[in-house]
């Protein structure tokens, strides 16, 4: 491996990373503000992908497609938590798994019910398409430089949003005691929804921004979930710092994993096995992670809620 | 009211026992009651660890998934009679419990869900991986596994009295632990685990044994699902059966061990029935979960014996 | 003079700039009621969490009957010896009266690994359990859910569950909090009886109950033990009435 494809790879998993982060970001808020385990955050990414190409398609330009597509992710969001959500946040954890469980399969075969269940493929926007020397004789494209941007951008955004406002230290106060905030006389039930509205449209907005990098189809969002899960895990329920040098890690180990891992065994088996072998401990490496990291550290990297 | 709600598991598997004398002996009745008393022993298992132990895992299919794998490698390996497989396969899924359990069980509430579920995705990624054994398509097992050198397994009405019996013992072997000296401390730990340590024991060594014996059940189930089926894929073990699994539990009732039967028996009869009507029988199953879990608090066991007080 | 059975030296524990425990060291006798008393928050529920284990402290030494168990988890410390109560009520809400206190017996007496039997068909566990709920006045409560108990009854259950593990010390964390007059009167009597047998160290916060129960107080106000002696000792302590009797808390 040259120190070029080693670049290139870096780059590839802090893009999944941010990815990672935008899915993670409001199921930790979520999550850490209202205790509230919501499997079904996966599918808002995949409906934010789908809304994103369908609309694209419709309008013709793909910035209208992203445009459309995060208020109707927004919109989206809050169907469902009127419909669904706002009657768990006062159940045990198992109910909701079960009852966002459900949104999952709901919405899975809806997408396949409304655009079939063969991959869409987005363009790339021709404004972002090509690519750039990064290093000398190494191009990389530009629309996955944009996606980092866009996600690091966001990801400040929400910074300022979470550490600097006062719905943000609202939200973190909500985190850290919920009780407290409802005796302050915030009104905890529309800041829920806010939050969960945010949190869908964040997903949604990544998976837009997926679209043109990975096939849109249906159940892509389940493997963000659980990898959103881990990452959220790792960083610490409810922290949305935790969440974000968590997603990034993420993102590192299972892209570098999954292109170094072979070659690591092949170190010690030959081709084929190595290739296998490599290819399942590659796909393992995040839990793997996630279970050592869990094991020394039971409540994450940075536990927000003290005992 | 105590001994009506005694008789109402027996008479589930009375039913059951009684089911193919009555008339329910096609092909595909005897398929599906055997997918019904298999993915029931799993529920029931798992109803012991998330009712009795409190201990709610979302990657208790992997359990499942590794008895089921063992039967297929060992059969590659001409290793074919039960009286082998069957301890091994128990093996296997105990061992495996007992290594992810040790890891998982420091951790309590939904980090217990996420790493269990972490977990068994380590499982399904390995068992994707296995391309001697068909990788993600999965392997055919060509013959079913032999009982003391006959072919016993493969007469229908042998295996559906196996199946059977193995979830009435199954059932019967969860509520006497549950009921032990070993199973009150669970119960109690469950409940408020800081008590437990007020009289002076530390819960986790008991969660873990209870979370081994669990993967045990869970491992049983597998070789019995290996042969129902002939066929094992790591579809076996995707958290997606996970769910279902604790879907069966909470469908019928937590906190009782029955009611995991109950919800394994209506689970599969809804998603057959639901598939018979359209291909996307997802589309009403989603919803209908998300009902059931928002209407029937107690589970449909608490609808046929409502709790008193 | 006789060894202490329980010696605190000079625990310390702070929560970010708070010391909570500020360099106490404290004395148990064996036989005797050592009461600490203190207005909130000056970390007697701290000081009690440290003994047990539930909060280790950043230094210092607590010695239980000659032996340092400072480090010693929680469960063996109460296998060593020392039970508990806590300040807020803490039962087995789903359990009968009678099997939160077969619990705490079958903790003690034999292996809880066993699988076969059914644990409330144990006969022996049963009567030991049923005899310390009467020790309580519990006994015509057994069978009776500890969630639908009266609250000064779960106070009882509670130090039943203490008792049955056979201490050789109780820790007693406001065992009046809370209960109304009635009960507060049932409760000074179940102490009285309990004072015969045990050693017990009482954090309690009604003073009557205190002087008429302790043997020896210990003060203790913002983490520091400011005074210890006789009842009639901490009650002529200058210091003592002005730091803590002269204020309305009690
Ligand atoms: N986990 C903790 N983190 C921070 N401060 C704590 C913690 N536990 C107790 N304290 C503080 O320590 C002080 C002593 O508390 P406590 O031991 O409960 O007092 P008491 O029982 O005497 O009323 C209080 O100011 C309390 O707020
Ligand atoms: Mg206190």
């Amino acid at each position: 491996m040259t120190a070029q494809l080693l670049l290139v790879q870096v780059l590839n998993g802090l893009q999944l990373g941010i990815l990672l982060f935008l899915v993670a970001a409001g199921l930790t808020l979520v999550f850490g503000v209202m205790d509230f385990i919501n499997l079904a955050h996966g599918v808002q990414y995949m409906l934010g992908a789908y809304l994103g190409a369908w609309l694209a398609a419709a309008a013709g330009s793909f910035w209208w497609g992203l445009l459309l597509a995060l208020p109707a992710a927004l919109a989206a969001g809050l169907v469902l938590e009127v419909l669904v959500f706002r009657h768990l946040y006062a159940r045990d954890h198992l109910s909701q798994v079960l009852a966002t469980f459900g949104v999952i399969l709901f919405l899975n075969e809806g997408v396949k019910l409304l655009w079939g269940a063969s991959p869409l493929q987005v363009p790339i926007p021709p404004l972002l398409a090509g690519g750039i020397e990064i290093m000398p004789g190494l191009q990389y494209p530009i629309y996955r430089i944009a996606v980092l941007a866009a996600g690091i951008a966001t990801a400040g955004g929400l910074w300022f949003l979470v550490d600097r406002t006062r719905a943000g230290m609202l939200v973190r106060a909500g985190a850290t005691n919920a009780a407290m905030v409802s005796a302050l006389g915030v009104d905890i039930g529309r800041l829920f929804t806010m939050v969960f509205a945010f949190g869908a449209m964040l997903a949604g907005f990544a998976g837009v921004l997926a679209g043109p990098i990975f096939s849109v189809e249906p159940g892509m969002g389940d493997n963000v979930l659980i990898l959103a899960f881990v990452v959220i895990v790792i960083g610490g329920i409810g922290s949305i710092r935790g969440a974000f040098l968590a997603a990034l890690l993420v993102g590192l180990i299972d892209t570098l994993g999954k292109s170094l891992m072979p070659d690591v065994m092949r170190l010690f088996l030959d081709a084929s096995p190595a290739r296998q072998t490599g290819a399942a401990l590659a796909s393992m490496l995040v839990y793997i992670a996630m279970a050592a990291i869990l094991a020394f550290r039971p409540a994450g990297l940075f536990p927000v809620r003290a005992g | 009211m105590r001994l009506r709600e005694a008789w109402l598991p027996l008479l589930l598997l009375a039913a059951l026992g009684i089911a193919p004398l009555a008339g329910f002996a096609a092909s595909y009745e005897m398929t599906l009651m055997a997918r019904m008393m298999i993915l029931a022993m799993a529920a029931v298992s798992l109803s012991f660890l998330v009712g009795g132990a409190g201990l709610a895992s979302l990657g208790h299919a992997a359990c499942l998934g590794v008895g089921a794998y063992a039967v297929v490698i060992l059969d590659a390996h001409g290793i074919t009679d039960a009286l082998r497989v069957l301890p091994a396969a128990i093996g296997a899924a105990s061992a495996f419990a007992l290594l992810t359990g040790a890891i998982a069980i420091r951790t309590s509430g939904v980090h217990f869900i996420m790493i269990t579920l972490a977990f068994g995705q380590m499982a399904f990624f390995t068992a994707a991986s296995l391309s001697a054994y068909g990788g993600d398509d999965g392997t055919t097992l060509y013959s079913r596994t032999e009982l003391a050198g006959t072919r016993l397994l493969e007469n229908r009405l042998v295996f559906h009295y196996i199946c059977l019996g193995a979830l009435a013992l199954t059932w019967a072997a969860c509520a006497m632990l549950l009921a032990s000296r070993f199973g009150r401390v669970l119960r109690a730990a469950r409940e408020n685990a800081q008590r437990v340590e007020a009289v002076g024991l530390a819960p986790y060594p008991f969660r873990l044994v209870g979370y081994v014996i669990a993967g045990g059940f869970g491992g049983v189930a597998g070789f019995l699902l290996a042969n129902a089926t002939e066929f094992v894929s790591p579809a076996i073990l995707s958290w997606q059966r996970s769910g279902e699994l604790l879907f069966m539990v909470i469908l019928g009732g937590v906190g009782r061990l029955w009611g995991a039967i109950l919800g394994a028996l209506v689970f599969v009869l809804l998603e057959t029935w639901l598939a018979e009507l359209t291909p996307h029988w997802k589309i009403i199953f989603g919803p209908l979960l998300v009902v059931s879990v928002l209407l029937l608090r107690g589970g449909l066991s608490s609808l046929v014996a409502p709790r008193h007080g | 003079m006789a060894e202490p059975l329980l010696r605190l030296a000079d625990l310390r524990k702070h929560y970010g700039g708070l010391a909570v425990t500020d360099g106490v060291s404290l004395d148990v006798m064996p036989g005797e009621i050592h009461a600490v008393i203190g207005p909130n928050g000056a970390g007697k529920t701290t000081l009690i969490h440290e003994i047990t284990g539930l909060v280790a402290p950043d230094s210092g030494q607590v010695v239980f009957a000659g032996r340092d168990i400072t480090r010693l988890s929680r469960p063996a410390r109460v296998r060593a010896g020392l039970a508990r109560t806590f300040q807020i009520t803490n039962v087995v809400a789903g359990f009968s009266a009678l099997e939160n206190v077969a619990l705490a017996a079958q903790a003690r007496v034999g292996s809880s690994f066993r699988f076969f039997r059914a644990a409330t068909s144990e006969v022996a566990l049963n009567e030991a359990a049923l005899a310390v709920l009467a020790e309580v006045g519990l006994a015509d409560r057994a069978t009776v859910l500890a969630g639908a108990l009266s609250h000064g009854e779960k106070r009882a259950l509670e130090m039943a569950a203490a008792l049955a593990t056979r201490p050789r010390l109780l820790l007693l964390d406001e065992p009046l909090a809370g209960a109304g007059p009635e009960e507060t009167a049932r409760l000074i009597a179940l102490l009285t009886r309990l004072k015969a047998a045990y050693t017990i160290l009482l954090v309690e916060h009604d003073m009557q109950a205190v002087f008429a129960l302790a043997d020896r107080i210990s003060v203790l106000v913002y983490g520091r033990i400011i005074a210890t002696g006789t009842v009639a000792e901490i009650r002529g302590n200058a210091e003592v009435r002005a730091a803590y009797l002269g204020e309305d808390d009690a």
